[in-house]
């Protein structure tokens, strides 16, 4: 067989989670060994519209972005969305809470008005084409690309957790942050990060979305066991995961 | 004479984020010669009204992949000058050492990955791999270490979890530091092996000289007085090299420096403070201080002969190589200035209260500003970011405007060439899109 051919393409984001596959250093390398990266704007000048696996990074904002990812989608045989902006639109969907011609006019003022900078409500790529295979977080772990891709190169689907952060945060002997009445999205959010921010002293925020079936009374039981409510919850989800 | 060239580079190559560079010549006249930056906006400081004050650099963080460490450092900053909250000396040293991974990581990265290629005439890394094995190896295990320091410091290495207003969340044990300057120590071969073999094709930058008013912060800090840290990424004032000893401007004033303003040619907002436009970045911040430089960092200088007279902006990516060596042994000088005290956690308590708060770091690709505005239950009702790519705009189209004259007798392609190794010498973080507008294209 020969090698698959990738494409790395990138919309609305900050480009961490292709940094992250940078970041994989010297094992990278054993990966070029075994695909072909064809398109890669941010590491290389090389591009080609030939190739098998496309991955998206990013939200899609503007009618422009969503027809050059049906382009995208409709040349590749496996297109995966890679991290929280691509998968559940991220952080970039805090903007769906406002009104956005009133988001333009804060940020530009009068300018704001300029054809241009008309973005709609923030998606995220399901819900522009349709997509194969999801490598969640913000950012991703370079781990879990590396087993993705490997796995994809035997044919076989990848594994992808459907359980709540707290149960590997628990594995690591992290203290809960609602010991410190601190409010943590573990309980609803979907593993495979391995637990860093509560491991860090830090709330999960739920940066790899919620697990397929939240447990949401076991959620109320925890706030209401730490005097807190399903308010306090809510104003934290805004920040991955607004709709 | 000059034969009729159109150049369109729809989306720039090995640069963070989306640019255009178009220039049109008929019989010789320049008729259109732009640099246009057609980024998706995403409106951080809009997204960050009805926050609470400890979310903050955790959204802001996601404004750019490579400088994360940067804003959510100078987000939590600004956060505590709105507060009115003081941090720990600790808190001060691992916070910098924090800051000096990501200047070692986004170099290395920098002039490693998405520079270089040019200088050896290859179009990536990729094709370098089997032609330079050994270096490039060298420059992996540099990036890696960089991003080992993060992961100590920032509870990973992408978008930094143990920062938070007044403190940290966690600091690293003496063992994890010892662990690091061993690691630190070990990369310090590597790094004079990078550079020489930089050196060795340096001779591939182009000669292009354009003066022009160069940006930074300058130490204040008493704490950090004859230390490596006096070259300063962190604290101090803003000043310029038009500044010349006096008008340096406290950071809370940020705003009347960058004089952020649209221009009907090119569409991104751009800044200038005393003349139309200004240069932020490595170059700037050696011009303005480079007498605190470490001395490996001067023998990297000495090595490409660098001087503060040098108005190249292709020699940014020399400066780059200089602050990473600098880094390295500032570095150094922290952990040992840790581990004489030792580090324990320190508990954070915070009370909100209303106010605005101002601050400015070196993000690795220049001089980065934030203000936030906090009601008194903590919640913010106002920001404003301005990134070192916008306040280097104006001064990459002044450079083409040069630069396209000088070099279009060499052809269409020699001239693409320069131009696009111009933008990235700047090393444009354009995905940090708080204020950037779109183009329309000639053809
Ligand atoms: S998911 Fe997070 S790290 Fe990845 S591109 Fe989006 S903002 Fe960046
Ligand atoms: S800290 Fe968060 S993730 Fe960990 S156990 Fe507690 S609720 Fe779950
Ligand atoms: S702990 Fe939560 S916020 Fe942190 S990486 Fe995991 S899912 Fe994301």
């Amino acid at each position: 067989m020969s090698k698959p051919r990738v494409a790395i393409f990138d919309f609305a984001c900050c480009e961490g989670c292709q940094l992250q596959i940078v970041n994989l250093e010297e094992d990278i390398l054993k990966l070029i060994d075994v695909v072909d990266v064809v398109e890669w704007r941010e590491a290389m000048s090389e591009q080609s519209h030939e190739y098998d696996i496309a991955i998206i990074e990013g939200s899609i904002t503007r009618e422009e972005d969503a027809k050059r990812l049906e382009v995208i989608r409709s040349r590749a045989k496996i297109l995966i969305a890679l991290g929280a902006c691509a998968t559940i639109g991220g952080v970039n969907k805090i903007k769906n809470n406002f009104d956005s011609n009133e988001v333009r006019e804060c940020v530009y003022g009068e300018d704001g008005q300029m054809p241009h900078l008309n973005t709609y409500n923030t998606k995220a790529i399901d819900e522009v084409v349709e997509v194969d295979f999801k490598i969640h977080g913000c950012p991703i772990e370079g781990s879990e690309f590396a087993q993705v891709i490997r796995s994809l190169l035997v044919g076989k689907a990848p594994f992808v957790p459907d359980y709540p952060v707290c149960v590997e945060c628990k594995a690591r002997e992290t203290i809960c942050r609602y010991e410190y009445n601190e409010i943590c999205l573990g309980p609803i959010t979907r593993a495979g990060c391995n637990a860093p921010c509560p491991t860090a002293g830090w709330r999960c925020f739920g940066c790899r979305g919620l697990v397929d079936n939240p447990n949401v009374d076991a959620a109320k039981e925890v706030m209401d066991t730490y005097g807190l409510t399903v308010d306090d919850l809510k104003q934290k989800m805004v920040l991955f995961n607004t709709k | 004479m000059t034969k009729d060239i159109n150049i369109n580079v729809h989306h720039i190559t090995r640069v963070e984020g989306h640019g255009n560079i178009v220039v049109n010549i008929k019989d010789g006249t320049i008729e259109k010669c732009e640099w246009q930056v057609p980024e998706a906006p995403r409106f951080f400081e809009a997204m960050v009204r009805g926050r609470r004050y400890d979310d903050i650099q955790t959204i802001v963080s996601r404004i750019c992949g490579i400088c994360s460490i940067s804003h959510s450092l100078v987000a939590t900053k600004a956060v505590e000058d709105a507060l009115g909250l003081e941090v720990t000396e600790q808190t001060d040293l691992v916070r910098h050492l924090m800051h000096y991974s990501e200047q070692l990581q986004s170099h290395t990265l920098h002039v490693g990955y998405l520079a270089a290629p040019d200088l050896f005439g290859e179009k990536s890394v990729v094709p370098l791999v089997p032609k330079a094995t050994e270096i490039v190896l060298k420059i992996v295990k540099a990036h890696r270490v960089a991003n080992q320091m993060s992961a100590v410091l920032a509870g990973r290495i992408t978008h930094p979890i143990t920062l938070t207003p007044g403190g940290m969340t966690k600091v690293p044990t003496e063992q994890e530091l010892r662990d690091l300057k061993a690691t630190l120590e070990d990369c310090v071969p590597d790094l004079v092996d990078i550079c020489k073999a930089v050196l060795s094709v340096a001779g591939n930058l182009p000669a292009f000289d354009r003066d022009t008013e160069y940006v930074s912060l300058k130490q204040t800090n008493p704490l950090y007085k004859r230390t490596l840290t006096e070259y300063s990424f962190y604290h101090g004032d803003i000043t310029s090299t038009d500044c010349n000893g006096d008008g340096d401007m406290p950071v809370n004033k940020w705003e009347s420096v960058a004089n952020e303003y649209v221009v009907p040619q090119s569409t991104a907002k751009w800044c200038k403070w005393h003349r139309d436009s200004y240069f932020a970045g490595a170059i700037a911040r050696y011009k303005n201080q480079r007498e605190f430089l470490s001395p490996l960092a001067k023998e990297v200088e000495k090595m490409f002969g660098m001087t503060v007279d040098n108005v190249n902006p292709y020699m940014n990516n020399v400066c780059q190589l200089i602050e990473a060596a600098h880094v390295v042994e500032a570095s150094l000088e922290i952990i040992d200035k840790l581990l004489t005290k030792g580090t324990k956690f320190e508990k954070v308590n915070v009370t909100p209260k209303a106010g605005r708060g101002y601050a400015a770091i070196e993000a690795p690709r220049g001089i980065l500003f934030h203000a936030y505005e906090f009601d008194k239950n903590g919640e913010c009702t106002w920001g404003n970011c301005c990134i070192p790519t916008n306040q280097n705009h104006a001064n990459i189209q002044k450079d083409f405007e040069k630069l396209v004259p000088q070099f279009m007798g060499e052809g269409e392609d020699a001239l693409r060439q320069k131009m696009e190794m111009l933008v990235r010498a700047y090393d444009p973080c354009i995905s940090c899109s708080t204020h950037m507008l779109n183009v329309e294209f000639v053809k």
